[in-house]
């Protein structure tokens, strides 16, 4: 054996210098992308494949959360806030030698906000009430009321631009404008990009790269031992982390997400819709014992919704900290004796060994739980359409989405006009020291309502070669940004 | 033989519409929409109803079994919800992981069944039957996914002579595709070859009873030759159906360790189907996957018949 291995390290050092300029990388995902559309779908996977890779939009997301110009240049705002210019990078050409310009984006825009779109983030678009072509590189958007975050919202992986002629055909073969192009689809096993010759910006310094799709933890960890795989952005066996951690051969990449994970509660619900029995369930949570037996103490503890690496939260955590005297105390206050609750879990770990220990601490404090672990297909017709639970676990991966507590139909049914007035406030205004104050309200506004359990904010924990520099630390989108990738000599 | 084969074939037709009925009511009552699935937590209502009407998930029950059912006689076997492309050609890109991993397997298997079945039966009572007998003992108890594990660690993650999973594909070449499937098929085939060596010894001892054997030794036949021309041929047909049963099983059962391996097979297009309530695809496949085991099946009745002439004369 040993023998072998020294055989095999020889030949590695001999293989060494040809290395060198190693221009390929292989990706590991623990799901496959269903398509790559990401107009037409809202699997993370597609944009973790497709985002700044194959399809890029007016903005987009720098690697800290910025947003940073994308096909647009720049744009101007005109005074009453209502209208935005974007001016287009000029010698754009989508993958199949066509041009790109405003007429694109008019169609990219309009066919997303048009009466029969399926995009899955169609309230993006809802805002726009014109958009006019005025040259081939300006495009002016007329806005029905001001928005201060339009160019955040353009920024994400549903407002890519795409060409009339392969919209209906990108799922299957997505033409875009970024910097790589489908090479190779093998259903169920990888995807392969490789560099578009004719990118408009400066090139990548990959040539090719091979996304694999590995399900199983214990696979993704044989994978990335036996050098399968350069790097696993998400990896999903957080256990043997510190078993990387000690190899010098890789690096354990540690950042956060935009995953608010939240023990939703039903708040139309008896006897849920009582503040005081929410308040009591949500100070029966010991957020820390979540964290550290659910998620081997990766993921930062949050008192709202709202992600910590925002420069405009606050820490609300004291709102509703650990106190299960004080949760008895709200129970006997609210009338409520022999509780039992219904808590469904969709598939992922944050949920189902979440739910085991929240269980437990509810448990605590005398309330039941009947635990229900579910598909997510089943998950999203039963709990979140049907609205048929009292509990559930959930991480809320999209990016500034304190806006669904002001949708009474969703799921967790939180029907409160103050917070709705808040928000339609917060849509028209464009100041950013009014924004930061507005949102600062409605963060404080829902954590004193206890609309639900805001449990930790999801750390993104990836294994990858030591040799590999530029990958994303933290998640602003779910995406796996290749342009800035390189490895080093 | 013919008229033996005809009412065969009148089975399998009238299995394969059963089975179609059962599938399409399962995959009816099971709750789930595609299409809200493929949309996510933030999709609007209206996007949802949109995306049904274009999937096409809006008609009648009757329609769309007849639709189904219509389709597959022709060959049309419709288009993946998830993956906009063709069922019959993501079928066909998975057979060609899935069928020779599992002939791969099955050939490993009897490989390593037929010699020893036959050592141990032919020492019978001997250390050499002991010996087997308990090997075959643990292979049939040791759980196949961990068994994989083990060879991922030994040979991937230690040795690194073979990769810890995935297929490159036939165009790579016939050696690195066969290289990928190895591991996989060998811990596919240990505990079938443990079951099949089983069988094998007890149908020999078995025939090894049988008068016309003692008679062909009387004749002056050696043991061996008895064994060879006269009993391994009558101990042949509890072996065919443990072969054919392990054939169907190895097709789409091999869904863990195609987990284990990351091999894209039918089992994951299966599995991956489901959580995605891709129904289509999980509709089609499963069909395909009754037809494969009733034809194998009628396929090991044929090899009865010609194995066993009695069973061809049979009223």
């Amino acid at each position: 054996m040993r023998i072998i291995r020294m055989t095999a390290a020889a030949l590695a050092l001999g293989a060494g210098p040809a290395l060198a300029a190693q221009d390929t990388i292989t990706l590991g995902m623990q799901l496959e992308p269903p398509n790559l559309d990401p107009t037409g779908g809202a699997a993370a996977a597609i944009d973790e494949v497709t985002y700044a890779n194959i399809f890029e939009g007016l903005t987009r997301f720098a690697a800290d959360g910025a947003i940073i110009p994308g096909l647009a240049r720049s744009w101007d705002i005109s005074e009453d806030g209502l209208t935005y210019t974007f001016h287009l990078a000029p010698g754009v050409t989508f993958h199949d030698g066509t041009a790109m310009d405003a007429g694109d984006v008019k169609f990219s825009l309009d066919r997303a906000r048009a009466e029969d779109s399926t995009n899955a983030q169609k309230a993006l678009f809802a805002g726009i009430a014109d958009v006019a072509v005025i040259d081939p590189l300006t495009v002016r958007i007329t806005l029905s009321a001001p928005d201060g975050g339009f160019a955040f919202k353009m920024a994400w992986g549903d407002a890519v631009i795409v060409a009339p002629e392969s919209a209906e055909t990108n799922a299957a073969a997505p033409v875009g404008t970024g910097p790589f192009k489908l090479a190779r689809w093998v259903q169920g096993d990888r995807i392969e990009l490789e560099r578009h010759p004719d990118y408009w910006g400066a090139a990548p310094a990959l040539s090719k790269a091979t996304f694999r799709f590995i399900s199983d933890p214990n696979a993704a960890f044989a994978a990335m031992m036996a050098g399968d795989v350069d790097a696993f952005p998400v990896f999903p066996a957080p256990e043997t982390l510190e078993q990387f951690k000690a190899d010098p051969r890789f690096t354990v990449i540690v950042g956060s997400t935009e995953g608010e994970t939240v023990l939703a509660m039903n708040n139309k619900q008896k006897p849920l819709d009582d503040v005081r029995v929410r308040a009591a369930v949500a100070h029966a949570i010991n957020r820390q014992d979540i964290i550290d037996g659910a998620m081997f103490g990766y993921g930062t503890p949050i008192g709202t919704h709202f992600a910590p690496h925002n420069p405009d939260y606050i820490d609300l955590t004291g709102i509703s900290a650990y106190d299960p005297e004080k949760s008895k105390a709200l129970l006997k206050a609210a009338g409520v004796s022999d509780l039992t609750l219904r808590m469904a879990l969709p598939p992922p770990t944050y949920a189902r060994r979440g739910g085991e220990i929240i269980a437990a601490q509810l448990r605590e404090i005398g309330i039941t739980t009947e635990i229900t672990n579910m598909e997510w297909a089943q998950w999203l017709e039963q709990a979140f359409r049907g609205k048929d639970f009292d509990l559930t676990i959930v991480s809320h991966t999209e990016p500034m989405d304190i806006g669904i507590y002001a949708r009474p139909d969703y799921y967790f049914q939180y029907d409160d006009l103050g917070f709705q007035a808040l928000l339609a406030l917060l849509d028209n205004t464009s100041a950013p020291e009014a924004r930061s104050g507005l949102l600062k309200a409605a963060q404080g506004k829902i954590a004193m309502d206890y609309v639900n359990g805001y449990l930790f904010q999801l750390a993104k924990t990836g294994v990858a070669n030591a040799k590999i520099k530029g990958l994303w630390e933290n998640a602003p989108t779910q995406a796996n940004d290749l342009t800035g990738v390189t490895w080093e000599e | 033989m013919l008229r033996f084969a005809a009412t065969r074939l009148v089975s399998l037709g009238l299995s394969l519409i059963a089975a179609s009925l059962v599938i399409f009511a399962v995959i009816e009552v099971v709750p789930g929409d595609p299409a809200a699935f493929m949309l996510g937590l933030n999709a609007e209502p209206e996007a949802v109803a949109a995306l049904r009407d274009e999937l096409g998930l809006n008609g009648s029950r009757a329609a769309r079994y007849l639709s189904w059912v219509g389709g597959m006689v022709t060959g049309d076997f419709g288009q993946s919800y998830t993956y906009r492309v063709p069922v019959s050609q993501l079928v066909l890109q998975r057979l060609w992981v899935s069928l020779p991993l599992a002939l791969y397997a099955l050939g490993l298997s009897t490989l390593i069944a037929f010699p020893i079945g036959l050592i141990a039966a032919s020492r019978r009572g001997r250390p050499a039957d002991y010996g087997i007998m308990a090997a075959t003992q643990l292979g049939v108890a040791v759980p196949n996914f961990w068994f994989a594990m083990l060879l991922v660690l030994v040979f991937a993650v230690n040795l690194r002579w073979f990769s810890a999973g995935g297929f490159p594909g036939w165009e790579a070449g016939a050696f690195a595709a066969l290289k990928a499937l190895t591991l996989p098929a060998v811990s596919l085939a240990l505990p079938q070859a443990s079951i099949l060596a089983r069988v094998m010894r007890s149908a020999l001892i078995e025939t090894l009873g049988q008068d016309y054997i003692r008679t062909a030794r009387a004749k002056g036949l050696s043991r061996r030759q008895a064994i060879t021309r006269h009993a391994l041929r009558n101990a042949l047909i509890p072996v065919l159906t443990i072969i054919g049963l392990q054939f169907s099983f190895l097709l789409a059962g091999a869904i863990i360790i195609e987990n284990v391996f990351f091999l894209p097979g039918l089992g994951r297009l299966i599995f991956q189907g489901i959580t995605q309530r891709d129904l289509v695809v999980v509709e089609s496949v499963v069909m395909l996957l009754v037809f494969a085991v009733i034809l194998v099946t009628f396929l090991v009745d044929l090899a009865y018949a010609a194995a066993d002439p009695r069973l061809r004369h049979r009223r």
